[in-house]
């Protein structure tokens, strides 16, 4: 036995000790990101014109009246909104990108590289250019409606594909990548046809913001998670063990496909909402869940819940940069994503060096 | 626990049988059993479609009385653990969490303090405690194969069906893996089917032999009975020639 005997961590608590330890480390620092997400929300509420300070925001959130009616509409009606849509849409985003990587076995995979974001915005562009509903009763949230009906198709033509048979994750990967540059095409002939106004509106909304945020919106976000959460929470050990390749997780008692469609289901709604009500977001839901692999590593219960805190946290650090980076002017966040995003992410995986996805 | 497998045919899609009209009887006295047969003969199948992952186009297998076309598949992936040829995972998860996480039945968020304590008791057992932390895509082929193994054992299944455990190792991995698969089988009492290509590996750890040919058993019976006929040599298209090792075991010399 010397070879299998010989080599790694040894120390001298039992392994369910330390299993039980690392468990407990892992629920600190679930506990640490919710805390720095929490003063990110109120750095964020502080933000922007008017220079509120932290004390003038907490008392008006406790009582709307302390600080007169102008203040109250500011917290209430503007800050506020803004402050949590951007930790709801991180959330989701963050959710449905670590889903989609879990499901699909794929570290590329997230909203924007499988085309629901280039979906959405084409949806967008055609309710801009052509004024087309596609839900007739959708009335003044026209863009946001057809930006929904063709990120929640495009998911459900990726899942169809998963009917086929001998359909892999890496088929359904590539047909997210043709999807992705098959919308693309679409969206850049609809601004090659649209009129100067419309090709601004288009452009600004593919750059995503959460000006447009509102607490109808909230309410929408949070009706949204509220029904996929449970789902996840009752399939996390089943998606732990699809980490460990279908042969392993289907020998394990897993219905791999049945999961996978369900799956994809709720990634569907998630990433349809997010991108419909805040336009493009990129990298959000790719990175978030990589932060969270390599701080808490794949354990469901642990890797979930911080996926989603890391890209709340991203989207509210995001949503405080928009705002101060030329006092005055709020630069549309699906920019700012990208460029802080990038170089953090790339400067973790520097500094880790852990090789997850050989 | 008897294993009785009456009359299964599988083909996959509308294509060719891959198993034609499967019969397999296995006692409760039964330990160790080595599927063999050359590639392409069924064996990975044959597995799949006891262990309830594929269902067969005509036959059913029975665990006692239990039919396995009436039993759930949760209930049925407990008794009758099939372990997959290994592929390398690259899941930040360590072998502490894939043992455990193959011993949870895979529903809601809590883990009872017994499981933790079976993993533990099963890791010392099997003398890998000292990989516990360790991220399972860090590990060498052989001890990705152990890890393997103690997935299926941490499970306390009845019957235990092993995809070529032995591939991709060196002699001495091979020997040890071998071991501890035959020493467990023995231990708890339960029956290990081991699909193997090396006749000698076979030959030396088995009680008995299933060769597997075109989807169709040609023979059953003890190792060097079934090295001796002449219908192994036409199975696998070579000549055999058999020795007796120092220590009573048979060594296999093949030819085209």
């Amino acid at each position: 036995m010397t070879d299998l005997v010989s080599s790694e961590v040894t120390t001298a608590a039992g392994s369910g000790k330390r299993f039980q330890a690392r468990s407990n480390r892992r629920y600190l620092f679930l506990g640490v990101i919710g805390v720095i997400l929490t003063a990110s929300i109120l750095v964020d509420m502080t933000t922007g014109p008017g220079n509120l300070t932290v004390d003038t925001v907490i008392e008006t959130i406790l009582d709307s009246q302390a600080h007169g009616v102008p203040m109250e509409v500011i917290v209430w009606d503007i800050r506020l909104p803004i402050a949590l849509m951007a930790i709801l849409i991180g959330a989701m985003l963050g959710a449905a990108g670590a889903q989609m990587q879990t499901i699909l076995n794929n570290p590329l995979a997230d909203p924007f590289t499988l085309g629901i974001s280039s979906a959405a915005s084409f949806g967008a562009a055609v309710a801009i250019v052509f004024k087309i509903n596609l839900i007739p009763i959708a009335g003044p949230f026209l863009v946001t409606a057809n930006a929904f009906v063709l990120a929640l198709s495009t998911s459900f033509v990726i899942y169809a594909f998963t009917f086929l048979r001998g359909v892999t994750s890496e088929t359904m990967v590539l047909v997210g990548i043709a999807l992705m540059f098959t919308f693309a095409a679409l969206l850049s002939l609809l601004e090659y046809r649209a009129t100067q106004v419309q090709l601004s509106q288009i452009v600004f909304w593919m750059m995503g913001s959460l000006s447009r945020a509102s607490w109808t919106k909230i309410g929408a976000c949070l009706a949204i998670l509220a029904v996929t959460m449970p789902l996840f929470v009752w399939r996390m050990w089943s998606l732990t063990a699809l980490r460990m390749g279908d042969d392993k997780a289907a020998s394990l008692g897993v219905n791999v496909k049945r999961i996978r469609v369900e799956m994809l289901i709720a990634i569907s709604l998630l990433a349809s909402t997010a991108v419909a009500f805040v336009g493009t977001v990129a990298f959000v839901g790719l990175v978030g869940p990589h932060i969270a692999r390599m701080v808490v590593g794949e354990d469901q219960r642990f890797f979930l819940p911080f996926s989603m805190l890391a890209s709340a946290l991203i989207m509210s650090v995001t949503s405080i940069v928009s705002k101060t980076i030329t006092p005055g002017i709020i630069y549309p966040i699906g920019i700012i994503t990208s460029l802080i995003g990038i170089p953090f992410f790339v400067s973790l995986i520097l500094a880790t060096r852990r090789a997850n996805w050989r | 626990m008897s294993l009785s497998v009456q009359g299964l045919t599988f083909a996959y899609a509308k294509g060719r049988p891959v198993l034609h009209d499967i019969h397999v009887d296995i006692d409760p006295d039964d330990r160790l059993i080595a599927l063999i047969g050359p590639n392409a003969a069924g064996k990975s199948t044959l597995f799949r479609c006891i262990a309830g992952m594929l269902s067969p186009a005509a036959g059913t297998v029975f665990l006692d009385d239990r039919d396995l076309a009436t039993s759930g598949r949760r209930e049925w992936s407990n008794r009758i653990c099939y372990m997959p040829q290994s592929t390398a995972s690259t899941a930040a998860l360590t072998v502490f969490d894939v043992i455990l996480i193959a011993r949870k039945h895979l529903h809601g968020w809590r883990i009872a303090t017994g499981d933790i304590e079976t993993t533990e008791a099963l890791l010392a057992r099997l003398g890998i405690e000292h990989l516990a932390d360790a991220y399972v895509g860090d590990l060498s082929g052989g001890q990705q194969q152990m890890v393997s193994i103690a997935q299926a054992l941490v499970r306390n299944p009845d019957i235990f069906l092993l995809d070529e455990p032995t591939s991709a190792l060196d002699l001495k991995n091979q020997l040890e893996i071998m071991s501890v698969i035959r020493a467990a089988t023995i231990e708890r009492e339960i029956t290990t089917i081991v699909a193997l290509h090396d006749l000698n590996l076979a030959a030396r750890f088995a009680d008995r032999f299933i060769l597997l040919r075109e989807g169709r058993v040609v023979e059953t019976g003890a190792p060097a009975e079934i090295l001796r006929s002449e219908t192994v040599e036409e199975t696998y298209g070579v000549k055999l020639e058999l020795f007796d090792s120092a220590d009573g075991s048979l060594v296999v010399s093949a030819q085209l």
